[in-house]
């Protein structure tokens, strides 16, 4: 980015913009995360551990934390691979395949779920072929891996394809010419390269998918224990309008979702370090 | 974005052939099984059952209001967002102030926030039980279970969407033309629609058709606080959702597929916008190299 200098700026509504902006911010964003985490803390200590680590809600956690994270890294794994052939192969129909990989982005989330499903179902087009090896994915924590592969796809693509983009020929050349072996030259040269990008991807893709609501509520049969999100129990404990235990589970989902963050927003100064 | 800024590595530095067409194949296996079936799925299930069918299940009365009410939660959501989005913008790409990388930080919240939680936030303000519940009862006014609730919940989760285009947009930028504007006389407002505006019109653009993808298309914040109350809080996607519950998948997925065309039409706009600035980017370096 161009540093340009910064004394004191001539332009004007620096006040007006900024008080706008952090005003919009608090009354939609700011205030109402706030008092979900007063209503969380009209619980008692004990009641609050006692609603967050219940069996059934801690069975949601490893179900929606050990999905997303299977999910994601479905998505590094062949992320790496699509990017890789976007940036330097040639192939008829490439444009059109590039544009496509952001439909899970542009796709509502409830079209992408009922799709899954009815495909993935033991009659669909592809359980058909799944069933008689024995496997069902619809109705099973797989299926909640298929949804959130799709829902994070692009991830992992999007922020890897600028990265090797702008990779220099000239030190893959150089390698080359100095004899190292084209894996040798992808695991010493490129891959350090993209590396903070995969991880950025990887944890974007992560985060997108442990709040994944619309697509995995369709495919995942939903039962307790076994295959209930942790979103979806949010929602069951509004419907029996149980407020504080419904703030308490977010409060500590909104948790991990802000370290998350953090962690995304530090990889990508990590990324913009070693780009310069 | 398919633009290769730099030229490819020369013939010499690229892999043997037959590992080439194993990455492609991988590749391309991929995201035929993930994106091109389920897409061709959605057309195929929804006129499964014929065009008639495929006709009554997108000219059902209750189809059309919920058509009605997600474009109207979409009209209130993107302006707003759009508005914010630039002022957001303009403090903070033009301006240096102490923390500004918080701000920039606090405006992405709401992509890390479950949709599930963003609308658990609006009932837990607005909801019966909720800190203004019994205050709105008393004034007879619904936001939970009612459209006001829907139009929050969608401006909720797409708040970030403009200002994410935005912001690196104008800081590459710099203030340069804007100063030069106000030193040769033009006012604040001039200098902004004649100078900053045109400059960003296609990342505005670009945010835009985002926002307003994401606001079509929400489902769990808008489910949350909406009560799918049929022809009154029933946006088209919970009225996917209702239909496929009650084993209608035709009618189903005649809707999803509205809303999947919506969406192939949304990625087109993206891809021109892309691709135009590609090009007008692309001159721009090689003058500076």
């Amino acid at each position: 980015m161009s540093a340009s200098p910064r004394q004191p700026s001539v332009l004007p509504g620096f006040n007006l913009t900024l008080g706008l902006a952090v005003g919009y911010l608090s009354l939609i964003v700011l205030i109402p995360l706030a008092m979900a985490f007063l209503k969380a803390f009209q619980l008692s200590a004990e009641e609050f551990w006692a609603i967050v680590l219940a069996p059934r809600v801690l069975a949601s956690y490893r179900l929606t934390f050990g999905t997303a994270f299977l999910a994601a890294a479905i998505n590094t794994a062949f992320g790496l691979i699509v990017a890789w052939v976007l940036v330097r192969y040639r192939f008829p129909g490439k444009r059109l395949v590039d544009a496509l990989v952001d439909l899970p982005f542009a796709l509502p989330t409830a079209v992408a779920g009922i799709t899954l499903t009815t495909l993935y179902s033991s009659n669909g087009w592809i359980g058909q072929f799944l069933k008689p090896l024995g496997i069902k994915v619809a109705f099973t924590p797989s299926g909640i891996v298929v949804a959130l592969v799709f829902i994070s796809l692009p991830f992992v693509v999007r922020t890897v394809q600028p990265v090797l983009e702008d990779l220099e020929a000239e030190v893959e050349e150089a390698a080359a010419s100095l004899g190292a072996g084209r894996w040798q030259i992808f695991r010493r040269i490129i891959f350090p390269a993209i590396r903070p990008a995969l991880l950025t991807g990887f944890t974007l893709a992560f985060a997108r998918a442990i709040g994944e609501y619309g697509s995995v509520i369709f495919i995942a049969g939903n039962l307790p224990m076994v295959s209930e999100i942790t979103p979806l129990l949010i929602v069951g404990k509004l419907e029996q309008y149980d407020y504080r235990g419904a703030a308490a589970v977010s409060v500590v989902m909104l948790a991990i979702s802000f370290i998350l963050l953090l962690c995304i927003n530090l990889l990508q100064r990590w990324g913009r370090l070693r780009q310069v | 974005m398919t633009a290769p800024s730099r030229p490819a590595p020369a013939a010499t530095v690229t892999e043997p052939p037959w590992v080439r067409g194993l990455l492609l194949a991988v590749a391309l296996l991929f995201l035929l099984l993930f994106l091109v079936v389920p897409l061709a799925a959605v057309f195929y299930e929804a006129f499964r059952k014929g065009a008639g069918v495929y006709l009554a299940a997108i000219t059902d009365p209750y189809a059309l209001e919920a058509i009605r009410l997600t474009l109207f939660a979409a009209a209130c959501a993107v302006p707003l967002n759009m508005l914010f989005g630039v002022v957001a913008a303009w403090a903070i790409a033009k301006f240096e102030f102490r923390g500004k990388s918080v701000l920039v930080t606090l405006i992405d919240l709401p992509f890390a926030v479950s949709p599930v939680i963003a609308g658990l936030l609006f009932v837990l303000l607005f909801g019966a039980q909720g800190w203004f519940g019994p205050w709105l009862k008393a004034q007879d006014i619904k936001v939970i279970f009612a459209v006001p609730g829907i139009v929050l919940a969608t401006v909720f989760v797409t708040v970030p969407f403009v200002a994410r285009e935005l912001i690196p947009l104008m800081q590459a930028q710099g203030s340069e033309q804007e100063e030069a504007a106000l030193v040769l006389g033009a006012g604040g407002w001039v200098t902004f629609w004649r100078i900053t505006l045109p400059n960003i019109k296609w990342g505005l653009l670009y945010g835009v058709v985002l926002c307003t993808a994401r606001a079509l298309g929400e489902f769990g914040a808008v489910s949350v606080v909406s009560g799918h109350v049929r022809g009154l809080t029933n946006t088209l996607p919970l009225h996917v959702e209702i239909l496929y519950n009650e084993y209608q998948f035709a009618a189903a997925f005649a809707c999803a597929s509205l809303l999947t065309l919506f969406a192939l039409v949304i990625l087109a706009i993206k891809t021109l916008i892309e691709r135009r600035t590609a090009r007008q980017r692309r001159p721009s370096s090689g003058e500076t190299a």
